[in-house]
Protein backbone atom coordinates (compact mmCIF):
# COMPACT_ATOMS: atom_id res chain seq x y z
CA UNK A 1 0.00 0.00 0.00
CA UNK A 2 1.38 3.59 -1.39
CA UNK A 3 0.09 5.29 1.41
CA UNK A 4 1.09 3.52 4.27
CA UNK A 5 4.74 2.91 2.91
CA UNK A 6 5.12 6.65 2.41
CA UNK A 7 3.25 7.11 5.84
CA UNK A 8 5.75 4.91 6.99
CA UNK A 9 8.86 7.04 5.57
CA UNK A 10 7.40 9.82 6.92
CA UNK A 11 7.90 8.52 10.49
CA UNK A 12 11.35 7.41 9.74
CA UNK A 13 11.97 10.69 8.35
CA UNK A 14 10.30 12.34 11.35
CA UNK A 15 12.40 10.17 13.93
CA UNK A 16 15.79 10.70 11.95
CA UNK A 17 15.33 14.83 12.10
CA UNK A 18 14.47 14.21 16.17
CA UNK A 19 17.42 12.01 17.21
CA UNK A 20 19.74 14.49 15.35
CA UNK A 21 17.74 17.80 17.55
CA UNK A 22 18.26 15.16 20.68
CA UNK A 23 22.00 15.86 20.37
CA UNK A 24 21.52 19.38 20.79
CA UNK A 25 18.94 19.37 23.85
CA UNK A 26 20.70 22.59 24.76
CA UNK A 27 19.56 24.65 21.34
CA UNK A 28 15.68 23.38 23.16
CA UNK A 29 16.60 26.11 25.70
CA UNK A 30 18.14 28.70 23.51
CA UNK A 31 15.28 28.26 20.79
CA UNK A 32 12.54 28.66 23.52
CA UNK A 33 14.12 31.77 24.93
CA UNK A 34 14.60 32.78 21.02
CA UNK A 35 10.98 32.01 20.39
CA UNK A 36 9.98 33.97 23.56
CA UNK A 37 11.67 37.05 22.72
CA UNK A 38 10.74 36.78 19.05
CA UNK A 39 6.94 36.36 19.80
CA UNK A 40 7.64 39.86 21.97
CA UNK A 41 9.47 41.51 19.19
CA UNK A 42 6.11 40.34 16.73
CA UNK A 43 3.54 42.63 18.90
CA UNK A 44 5.90 45.68 19.61
CA UNK A 45 4.46 47.53 16.31
CA UNK A 46 1.00 45.83 17.51
CA UNK A 47 0.85 47.51 20.52
CA UNK A 48 2.54 51.18 19.24
CA UNK A 49 -0.37 51.04 16.42
CA UNK A 50 -3.63 50.57 18.88
CA UNK A 51 -2.12 52.81 21.41
CA UNK A 52 -3.28 55.20 19.33
CA UNK A 53 -6.11 53.34 17.22
CA UNK A 54 -8.80 51.53 18.39
CA UNK A 55 -9.46 49.97 14.82
CA UNK A 56 -7.06 50.26 11.93
CA UNK A 57 -8.73 49.39 8.62
CA UNK A 58 -11.71 47.75 10.83
CA UNK A 59 -10.01 45.04 12.59
CA UNK A 60 -9.72 45.70 16.90
CA UNK A 61 -6.43 45.09 18.65
CA UNK A 62 -7.67 41.24 19.57
CA UNK A 63 -8.85 40.91 16.18
CA UNK A 64 -5.36 41.82 14.74
CA UNK A 65 -3.52 39.54 17.98
CA UNK A 66 -5.46 36.56 16.30
CA UNK A 67 -3.85 36.94 12.70
CA UNK A 68 -0.75 37.93 14.44
CA UNK A 69 -0.75 34.45 15.95
CA UNK A 70 -1.64 32.79 13.11
CA UNK A 71 1.27 34.44 11.48
CA UNK A 72 3.37 32.81 14.61
CA UNK A 73 2.05 29.79 14.08
CA UNK A 74 2.12 29.52 9.96
CA UNK A 75 6.18 31.04 10.52
CA UNK A 76 7.25 28.04 13.14
CA UNK A 77 5.73 25.57 10.89
CA UNK A 78 7.67 27.41 7.80
CA UNK A 79 10.50 27.24 10.12
CA UNK A 80 10.02 24.08 11.31
CA UNK A 81 8.91 22.09 8.48
CA UNK A 82 9.53 23.78 5.43
CA UNK A 83 12.34 25.94 5.50
CA UNK A 84 15.31 23.45 6.47
CA UNK A 85 14.36 20.82 3.97
CA UNK A 86 14.11 22.81 0.83
CA UNK A 87 17.51 25.02 1.86
CA UNK A 88 19.23 21.24 1.86
CA UNK A 89 17.59 20.47 -1.37
CA UNK A 90 18.97 23.65 -2.80
CA UNK A 91 22.44 22.91 -1.76
CA UNK A 92 22.31 19.20 -3.07
CA UNK A 93 21.18 20.26 -5.81
CA UNK A 94 24.39 22.21 -6.20
CA UNK A 95 26.63 20.03 -4.88
CA UNK A 96 25.02 17.41 -7.07
CA UNK A 97 24.35 14.90 -4.24
CA UNK A 98 20.65 15.36 -5.41
CA UNK A 99 21.24 12.22 -7.38
CA UNK A 100 21.24 10.47 -4.66
CA UNK A 101 17.31 11.16 -3.72
CA UNK A 102 17.00 10.42 -7.48
CA UNK A 103 18.44 6.57 -6.94
CA UNK A 104 16.21 6.11 -4.27
CA UNK A 105 12.65 3.91 -4.66
CA UNK A 106 10.31 6.70 -3.78
CA UNK A 107 8.62 10.40 -4.96
CA UNK A 108 11.65 12.41 -4.62
CA UNK A 109 9.22 15.52 -3.62
CA UNK A 110 8.32 13.58 -0.64
CA UNK A 111 11.96 12.55 0.16
CA UNK A 112 13.35 16.17 -0.59
CA UNK A 113 10.01 17.68 1.58
CA UNK A 114 10.54 15.55 4.88
CA UNK A 115 14.32 15.40 4.71
CA UNK A 116 15.12 17.94 7.15
CA UNK A 117 12.66 18.84 10.53
CA UNK A 118 13.61 21.49 12.98
CA UNK A 119 11.86 19.93 16.39
CA UNK A 120 12.62 23.06 18.47
CA UNK A 121 10.19 24.78 16.39
CA UNK A 122 7.21 23.15 17.87
CA UNK A 123 8.17 25.75 20.87
CA UNK A 124 7.30 28.66 18.03
CA UNK A 125 3.67 27.08 17.40
CA UNK A 126 2.88 26.55 20.72
CA UNK A 127 3.97 29.98 21.50
CA UNK A 128 1.69 30.79 18.57
CA UNK A 129 -1.15 28.83 20.42
CA UNK A 130 -0.70 30.77 23.41
CA UNK A 131 -1.05 33.92 21.89
CA UNK A 132 -4.28 32.61 20.07
CA UNK A 133 -6.09 31.91 23.35
CA UNK A 134 -4.88 35.04 24.98
CA UNK A 135 -5.97 37.13 21.94
CA UNK A 136 -9.77 35.20 22.41
CA UNK A 137 -9.89 36.13 25.76
CA UNK A 138 -9.63 39.83 25.17
CA UNK A 139 -11.89 39.41 22.81
CA UNK A 140 -14.49 37.95 25.31
CA UNK A 141 -15.65 35.56 22.85
CA UNK A 142 -14.32 31.78 22.12
CA UNK A 143 -14.75 30.32 18.29
CA UNK A 144 -17.94 27.70 18.12
CA UNK A 145 -16.97 24.29 16.91
CA UNK A 146 -17.90 25.22 13.60
CA UNK A 147 -15.50 28.27 13.33
CA UNK A 148 -12.56 26.14 14.67
CA UNK A 149 -12.88 23.66 12.27
CA UNK A 150 -13.21 26.41 9.70
CA UNK A 151 -10.10 27.89 10.67
CA UNK A 152 -8.14 24.50 11.12
CA UNK A 153 -9.23 23.58 7.49
CA UNK A 154 -8.44 27.21 5.79
CA UNK A 155 -5.08 27.42 8.04
CA UNK A 156 -4.59 23.74 5.84
CA UNK A 157 -4.79 25.23 3.14
CA UNK A 158 -3.22 28.60 3.57
CA UNK A 159 0.26 26.11 4.36
CA UNK A 160 -1.20 24.12 1.38
CA UNK A 161 -0.23 27.31 -0.34
CA UNK A 162 2.70 28.19 1.13
CA UNK A 163 4.77 24.87 0.27
CA UNK A 164 3.75 25.01 -3.11
CA UNK A 165 5.22 28.45 -3.29
CA UNK A 166 8.46 27.07 -1.67
CA UNK A 167 8.51 23.93 -3.96
CA UNK A 168 7.94 25.97 -6.96
CA UNK A 169 11.03 28.33 -6.21
CA UNK A 170 13.39 25.21 -5.19
CA UNK A 171 12.51 23.82 -8.27
CA UNK A 172 13.74 27.01 -10.06
CA UNK A 173 17.21 25.99 -8.73
CA UNK A 174 17.19 23.35 -11.10
CA UNK A 175 17.61 25.82 -13.75
CA UNK A 176 19.25 28.86 -12.16
CA UNK A 177 21.63 27.46 -9.25
CA UNK A 178 21.91 30.27 -7.04
CA UNK A 179 18.43 30.89 -5.50
CA UNK A 180 18.71 29.74 -2.08
CA UNK A 181 18.77 33.78 -2.01
CA UNK A 182 15.19 33.90 -3.44
CA UNK A 183 14.22 31.62 -0.14
CA UNK A 184 14.93 34.29 2.01
CA UNK A 185 13.29 36.99 -0.03
CA UNK A 186 9.97 35.19 0.04
CA UNK A 187 10.50 34.19 3.66
CA UNK A 188 10.99 38.40 4.06
CA UNK A 189 7.73 39.01 2.10
CA UNK A 190 5.99 36.62 4.08
CA UNK A 191 6.93 38.67 7.14
CA UNK A 192 4.09 41.03 5.87
CA UNK A 193 1.32 38.30 6.87
CA UNK A 194 1.55 39.34 10.41
CA UNK A 195 -0.79 42.12 9.37
CA UNK A 196 -4.55 41.74 8.55
CA UNK A 197 -4.32 41.37 4.46
CA UNK A 198 -7.04 44.70 4.24
CA UNK A 199 -4.63 46.47 5.68
CA UNK A 200 -2.54 47.15 2.89
CA UNK A 201 -3.79 49.05 -0.18
CA UNK A 202 -2.31 49.98 -3.51
CA UNK A 203 0.99 48.35 -4.86
CA UNK A 204 0.92 46.27 -1.44
CA UNK A 205 -2.84 44.54 -1.86
CA UNK A 206 -2.01 44.01 -5.61
CA UNK A 207 1.34 41.88 -4.66
CA UNK A 208 0.06 40.51 -1.40
CA UNK A 209 -2.93 38.98 -3.72
CA UNK A 210 -1.83 37.77 -6.71
CA UNK A 211 2.41 37.37 -6.44
CA UNK A 212 2.29 35.61 -2.75
CA UNK A 213 -1.01 35.16 -1.33
CA UNK A 214 -0.62 36.42 1.97
CA UNK A 215 -4.05 36.66 3.07
CA UNK A 216 -4.81 33.01 1.88
CA UNK A 217 -1.88 31.83 5.24
CA UNK A 218 -2.98 34.01 7.93
CA UNK A 219 -6.03 36.19 7.49
CA UNK A 220 -8.44 34.05 5.72
CA UNK A 221 -7.72 31.38 8.81
CA UNK A 222 -8.11 34.29 11.21
CA UNK A 223 -10.99 35.45 9.77
CA UNK A 224 -12.71 32.11 10.03
CA UNK A 225 -11.96 31.35 13.62
CA UNK A 226 -13.44 35.11 14.12
CA UNK A 227 -16.38 34.22 12.10
CA UNK A 228 -16.26 37.04 9.55
CA UNK A 229 -15.64 34.83 6.56
CA UNK A 230 -18.29 33.92 4.35
CA UNK A 231 -18.93 30.69 2.57
CA UNK A 232 -17.97 31.69 -0.82
CA UNK A 233 -14.53 33.13 0.24
CA UNK A 234 -13.75 29.85 2.36
CA UNK A 235 -14.48 28.03 -0.31
CA UNK A 236 -12.28 30.21 -2.65
CA UNK A 237 -9.44 29.98 -0.26
CA UNK A 238 -9.82 26.18 -0.95
CA UNK A 239 -9.75 26.43 -4.44
CA UNK A 240 -6.92 28.38 -4.12
CA UNK A 241 -4.87 26.04 -2.51
CA UNK A 242 -5.65 23.19 -4.58
CA UNK A 243 -4.63 25.67 -7.55
CA UNK A 244 -1.25 26.29 -6.34
CA UNK A 245 -0.79 22.53 -5.28
CA UNK A 246 -1.10 21.49 -8.52
CA UNK A 247 1.11 24.14 -10.18
CA UNK A 248 3.53 23.04 -7.86
CA UNK A 249 3.41 19.53 -8.75
CA UNK A 250 3.87 20.29 -12.36
CA UNK A 251 6.27 22.69 -12.06
CA UNK A 252 8.56 20.55 -9.39
CA UNK A 253 7.82 17.43 -12.63
CA UNK A 254 8.93 19.85 -15.20
CA UNK A 255 12.02 21.11 -13.44
CA UNK A 256 13.29 17.50 -12.92
CA UNK A 257 13.31 16.66 -16.42
CA UNK A 258 15.42 18.98 -16.95
CA UNK A 259 17.88 18.54 -14.12
CA UNK A 260 21.37 17.97 -15.28
CA UNK A 261 23.02 15.61 -12.47
CA UNK A 262 26.78 16.05 -11.27
CA UNK A 263 28.08 14.26 -13.86
CA UNK A 264 26.60 15.06 -17.01
CA UNK B 1 50.60 51.74 7.93
CA UNK B 2 52.39 52.68 5.12
CA UNK B 3 51.83 49.45 3.59
CA UNK B 4 48.14 49.73 3.99
CA UNK B 5 47.38 52.77 3.06
CA UNK B 6 49.40 51.39 -0.22
CA UNK B 7 47.33 48.21 0.05
CA UNK B 8 43.78 49.66 0.24
CA UNK B 9 43.23 51.12 -3.42
CA UNK B 10 43.69 48.02 -4.57
CA UNK B 11 41.82 45.85 -2.51
CA UNK B 12 38.48 48.09 -3.13
CA UNK B 13 39.35 47.29 -6.58
CA UNK B 14 39.22 43.87 -5.79
CA UNK B 15 36.06 44.16 -3.98
CA UNK B 16 34.02 46.07 -6.85
CA UNK B 17 35.26 43.65 -9.24
CA UNK B 18 34.16 40.92 -6.98
CA UNK B 19 30.80 42.99 -6.59
CA UNK B 20 30.44 43.08 -10.40
CA UNK B 21 30.72 39.50 -10.87
CA UNK B 22 27.68 38.65 -8.20
CA UNK B 23 25.80 41.73 -9.01
CA UNK B 24 22.65 39.36 -9.44
CA UNK B 25 22.87 37.62 -5.99
CA UNK B 26 23.29 41.09 -4.59
CA UNK B 27 20.69 42.65 -6.05
CA UNK B 28 18.43 39.77 -4.98
CA UNK B 29 20.19 40.21 -1.08
CA UNK B 30 19.36 44.34 -1.00
CA UNK B 31 15.66 43.07 -2.70
CA UNK B 32 15.57 41.41 0.45
CA UNK B 33 15.03 44.15 2.46
CA UNK B 34 11.68 44.73 2.15
CA UNK B 35 11.00 45.42 6.22
CA UNK B 36 10.72 49.13 5.59
CA UNK B 37 8.47 48.45 2.60
CA UNK B 38 5.76 46.49 4.07
CA UNK B 39 5.86 48.79 7.03
CA UNK B 40 5.50 51.75 4.72
CA UNK B 41 2.28 49.93 3.61
CA UNK B 42 0.84 49.33 7.08
CA UNK B 43 1.95 53.24 7.82
CA UNK B 44 0.59 55.34 5.25
CA UNK B 45 -2.43 53.17 5.40
CA UNK B 46 -2.94 54.00 8.91
CA UNK B 47 -2.09 57.47 8.32
CA UNK B 48 -4.18 58.12 5.11
CA UNK B 49 -7.56 57.29 7.73
CA UNK B 50 -6.17 60.27 10.21
CA UNK B 51 -2.45 61.45 10.93
CA UNK B 52 -0.43 59.16 13.74
CA UNK B 53 0.28 61.62 16.23
CA UNK B 54 2.60 64.03 14.38
CA UNK B 55 3.30 61.89 11.26
CA UNK B 56 0.96 62.88 8.23
CA UNK B 57 1.58 60.10 4.96
CA UNK B 58 3.89 61.90 3.57
CA UNK B 59 6.42 61.72 7.08
CA UNK B 60 5.96 57.77 6.66
CA UNK B 61 6.96 57.78 3.19
CA UNK B 62 9.99 59.86 3.72
CA UNK B 63 11.44 57.88 6.81
CA UNK B 64 10.53 54.07 4.99
CA UNK B 65 12.31 55.32 1.98
CA UNK B 66 15.04 57.04 3.57
CA UNK B 67 15.85 54.46 5.99
CA UNK B 68 15.98 51.89 2.63
CA UNK B 69 18.68 53.64 1.08
CA UNK B 70 20.62 54.25 4.24
CA UNK B 71 19.88 50.41 4.95
CA UNK B 72 20.74 49.37 2.01
CA UNK B 73 24.35 51.39 1.49
CA UNK B 74 25.26 51.05 4.64
CA UNK B 75 25.07 47.31 4.99
CA UNK B 76 27.37 44.94 4.91
CA UNK B 77 27.90 40.88 5.21
CA UNK B 78 30.81 40.77 6.99
CA UNK B 79 29.72 39.24 9.77
CA UNK B 80 28.39 35.95 7.65
CA UNK B 81 31.80 36.35 6.00
CA UNK B 82 34.00 36.14 9.01
CA UNK B 83 32.19 33.30 10.88
CA UNK B 84 32.32 30.87 7.65
CA UNK B 85 35.57 31.83 6.62
CA UNK B 86 36.53 30.71 10.82
CA UNK B 87 34.23 27.68 10.26
CA UNK B 88 36.00 26.40 7.40
CA UNK B 89 39.36 27.47 8.22
CA UNK B 90 40.03 29.52 5.15
CA UNK B 91 40.54 33.11 8.06
CA UNK B 92 44.03 31.16 7.81
CA UNK B 93 45.27 31.91 4.38
CA UNK B 94 44.00 35.49 5.36
CA UNK B 95 46.12 36.04 8.16
CA UNK B 96 49.04 35.07 5.95
CA UNK B 97 48.82 38.44 4.09
CA UNK B 98 50.81 40.94 5.10
CA UNK B 99 48.36 43.61 6.17
CA UNK B 100 45.54 43.32 8.86
CA UNK B 101 42.75 40.65 8.03
CA UNK B 102 40.58 44.23 8.55
CA UNK B 103 42.04 45.77 5.86
CA UNK B 104 40.77 42.92 3.32
CA UNK B 105 37.70 42.79 4.35
CA UNK B 106 36.75 46.51 4.13
CA UNK B 107 38.48 46.84 0.58
CA UNK B 108 35.94 44.00 -0.16
CA UNK B 109 32.75 45.86 1.30
CA UNK B 110 33.94 49.37 0.10
CA UNK B 111 33.99 47.89 -3.05
CA UNK B 112 30.45 46.89 -3.22
CA UNK B 113 29.03 50.11 -1.97
CA UNK B 114 29.19 52.15 -5.89
CA UNK B 115 27.02 48.85 -6.98
CA UNK B 116 24.56 49.25 -4.01
CA UNK B 117 24.36 53.37 -4.38
CA UNK B 118 23.17 52.46 -8.26
CA UNK B 119 20.32 50.20 -6.49
CA UNK B 120 19.07 52.45 -4.45
CA UNK B 121 19.15 55.05 -6.66
CA UNK B 122 15.62 54.37 -8.26
CA UNK B 123 13.70 54.61 -4.46
CA UNK B 124 15.46 58.06 -4.18
CA UNK B 125 13.74 59.11 -7.66
CA UNK B 126 10.59 57.15 -6.58
CA UNK B 127 10.94 59.64 -3.36
CA UNK B 128 11.57 62.31 -5.28
CA UNK B 129 8.51 62.22 -7.10
CA UNK B 130 6.16 61.81 -4.01
CA UNK B 131 4.95 63.99 -1.24
CA UNK B 132 7.80 63.22 0.44
CA UNK B 133 10.30 65.26 -1.12
CA UNK B 134 8.93 68.02 0.41
CA UNK B 135 9.46 66.55 4.14
CA UNK B 136 13.28 66.30 3.17
CA UNK B 137 15.85 68.54 4.54
CA UNK B 138 17.19 71.26 1.70
CA UNK B 139 19.92 73.57 3.90
CA UNK B 140 23.40 72.88 3.25
CA UNK B 141 24.37 72.58 6.93
CA UNK B 142 22.25 69.49 7.18
CA UNK B 143 22.50 67.86 3.92
CA UNK B 144 26.42 67.94 5.06
CA UNK B 145 25.38 66.46 8.38
CA UNK B 146 23.32 63.67 6.29
CA UNK B 147 26.21 62.89 4.35
CA UNK B 148 28.36 62.59 7.35
CA UNK B 149 25.88 60.38 9.28
CA UNK B 150 25.64 58.45 6.35
CA UNK B 151 29.55 57.81 6.14
CA UNK B 152 29.77 57.23 10.31
CA UNK B 153 26.44 54.73 10.18
CA UNK B 154 28.46 52.59 7.03
CA UNK B 155 31.35 52.85 9.66
CA UNK B 156 29.49 51.56 12.40
CA UNK B 157 27.98 49.09 10.58
CA UNK B 158 30.53 47.61 9.31
CA UNK B 159 32.54 47.43 13.39
CA UNK B 160 29.17 45.68 15.09
CA UNK B 161 28.97 42.95 11.81
CA UNK B 162 32.86 42.96 12.51
CA UNK B 163 32.62 42.17 16.36
CA UNK B 164 29.60 39.88 15.57
CA UNK B 165 31.46 37.90 12.88
CA UNK B 166 34.70 38.07 15.36
CA UNK B 167 33.00 36.13 17.95
CA UNK B 168 32.55 33.22 15.44
CA UNK B 169 36.49 32.45 17.62
CA UNK B 170 34.67 31.94 20.63
CA UNK B 171 31.36 30.49 19.51
CA UNK B 172 30.23 27.28 17.57
CA UNK B 173 27.21 29.04 16.46
CA UNK B 174 27.82 32.37 16.12
CA UNK B 175 24.48 32.60 13.01
CA UNK B 176 22.36 32.51 16.25
CA UNK B 177 24.08 35.83 17.65
CA UNK B 178 23.58 36.93 14.57
CA UNK B 179 19.52 36.55 14.33
CA UNK B 180 19.34 38.19 18.03
CA UNK B 181 20.94 40.95 17.20
CA UNK B 182 18.90 41.87 14.35
CA UNK B 183 16.37 41.28 16.16
CA UNK B 184 17.26 43.74 18.40
CA UNK B 185 19.02 46.16 15.97
CA UNK B 186 15.12 45.57 14.64
CA UNK B 187 13.44 47.59 17.41
CA UNK B 188 16.66 49.56 18.48
CA UNK B 189 17.51 51.58 15.15
CA UNK B 190 14.10 53.08 14.03
CA UNK B 191 14.42 50.23 11.55
CA UNK B 192 10.57 48.45 12.66
CA UNK B 193 9.34 51.82 13.56
CA UNK B 194 10.29 55.51 14.08
CA UNK B 195 11.99 55.89 17.32
CA UNK B 196 9.46 59.05 18.42
CA UNK B 197 6.73 56.47 18.14
CA UNK B 198 8.08 54.15 20.12
CA UNK B 199 6.64 53.22 24.19
CA UNK B 200 8.90 55.99 26.21
CA UNK B 201 10.81 53.24 27.83
CA UNK B 202 11.47 51.57 24.84
CA UNK B 203 12.89 54.44 23.53
CA UNK B 204 15.01 54.70 26.75
CA UNK B 205 16.89 51.97 26.41
CA UNK B 206 17.61 52.83 22.51
CA UNK B 207 18.91 56.55 23.77
CA UNK B 208 21.95 54.55 25.40
CA UNK B 209 22.64 51.87 22.67
CA UNK B 210 24.22 52.13 19.21
CA UNK B 211 21.32 50.62 17.09
CA UNK B 212 19.78 54.51 16.61
CA UNK B 213 22.92 55.78 15.17
CA UNK B 214 23.07 53.02 12.54
CA UNK B 215 19.77 54.00 10.84
CA UNK B 216 16.77 56.03 13.01
CA UNK B 217 19.01 59.07 13.71
CA UNK B 218 20.57 59.27 10.29
CA UNK B 219 17.16 59.33 9.06
CA UNK B 220 15.58 61.50 11.23
CA UNK B 221 18.31 64.00 10.58
CA UNK B 222 17.63 63.66 6.89
CA UNK B 223 13.57 63.96 7.08
CA UNK B 224 14.16 66.97 8.91
CA UNK B 225 12.71 65.94 12.63
CA UNK B 226 15.89 67.48 14.35
CA UNK B 227 15.47 70.68 13.01
CA UNK B 228 18.45 72.58 14.76
CA UNK B 229 21.48 71.84 12.99
CA UNK B 230 23.46 72.04 16.41
CA UNK B 231 21.52 69.03 17.72
CA UNK B 232 22.14 67.16 14.46
CA UNK B 233 25.83 67.32 14.65
CA UNK B 234 26.13 66.06 18.22
CA UNK B 235 23.83 63.01 16.99
CA UNK B 236 26.18 62.75 14.11
CA UNK B 237 29.37 63.06 16.77
CA UNK B 238 28.11 60.57 19.43
CA UNK B 239 27.42 58.19 16.27
CA UNK B 240 31.13 58.50 15.06
CA UNK B 241 32.41 58.20 18.64
CA UNK B 242 30.08 54.92 18.64
CA UNK B 243 31.93 54.15 15.16
CA UNK B 244 35.60 54.39 16.41
CA UNK B 245 34.74 52.57 19.58
CA UNK B 246 33.30 49.25 18.00
CA UNK B 247 35.62 49.09 15.51
CA UNK B 248 38.36 49.44 18.25
CA UNK B 249 36.12 46.68 20.17
CA UNK B 250 35.97 44.53 17.20
CA UNK B 251 40.34 44.68 16.71
CA UNK B 252 40.60 43.52 20.67
CA UNK B 253 38.21 40.25 19.80
CA UNK B 254 39.76 39.57 16.53
CA UNK B 255 42.72 39.60 18.25
CA UNK B 256 42.12 37.58 21.00
CA UNK B 257 40.03 35.53 18.73
CA UNK B 258 42.98 34.62 16.50
CA UNK B 259 45.28 33.60 19.50
CA UNK B 260 42.59 31.57 20.83
CA UNK B 261 42.10 29.97 16.82
CA UNK B 262 45.80 29.47 16.51
CA UNK B 263 46.04 27.74 20.07
CA UNK B 264 43.41 25.16 18.58
CA UNK B 265 44.31 25.12 15.07
CA UNK B 266 48.11 24.77 15.97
Amino acid sequence: MRLGYYARLFGVQARASLTTAMQYRADFLVQGLTSLYWLGWNLVPLLVLYDDRTTVAGWSFGAALVVMAHFVIVRGILEGAINPSLGAVVEQIRSGAFDYTLLRPADAQFLVSTARFAPWRVLDVLGGVGLLIYAFVRLGQAPSPAQLGAGLVLLGAGLAVMYGLWIMIVATAFWVVRMDNLIYLLSSVFDAARWPASVFRGVWKVVFTFVIPLALMTTFPARALLGTVTWQAGIGCLVGALLVSVAARLVWRLALRSYTSASS
Amino acid sequence: MMRAARALPTLIRVGMVEAIAYRAEMVVWLLTTTMPLVMLGLWTSVADEAPFRAWATRDFVAYYLVALVVRNLTSNWVAWQISEEVRTGAVSGRLLRPVHPFLGYLGTHLGAVPLRAIAVAPVIAIMMATSARGVLVTDAAHLALVAAAIVGAWLLTFGVFLCLGSLGFFLDKAMGIIEVYFGVFAIMSGYLIPLALLPGWVRAIAQVLPFRSMLGDPVAIAIGRVPDAGDAARLVALQWAWAIGLLALATWLWRTGVRRYEAFGG
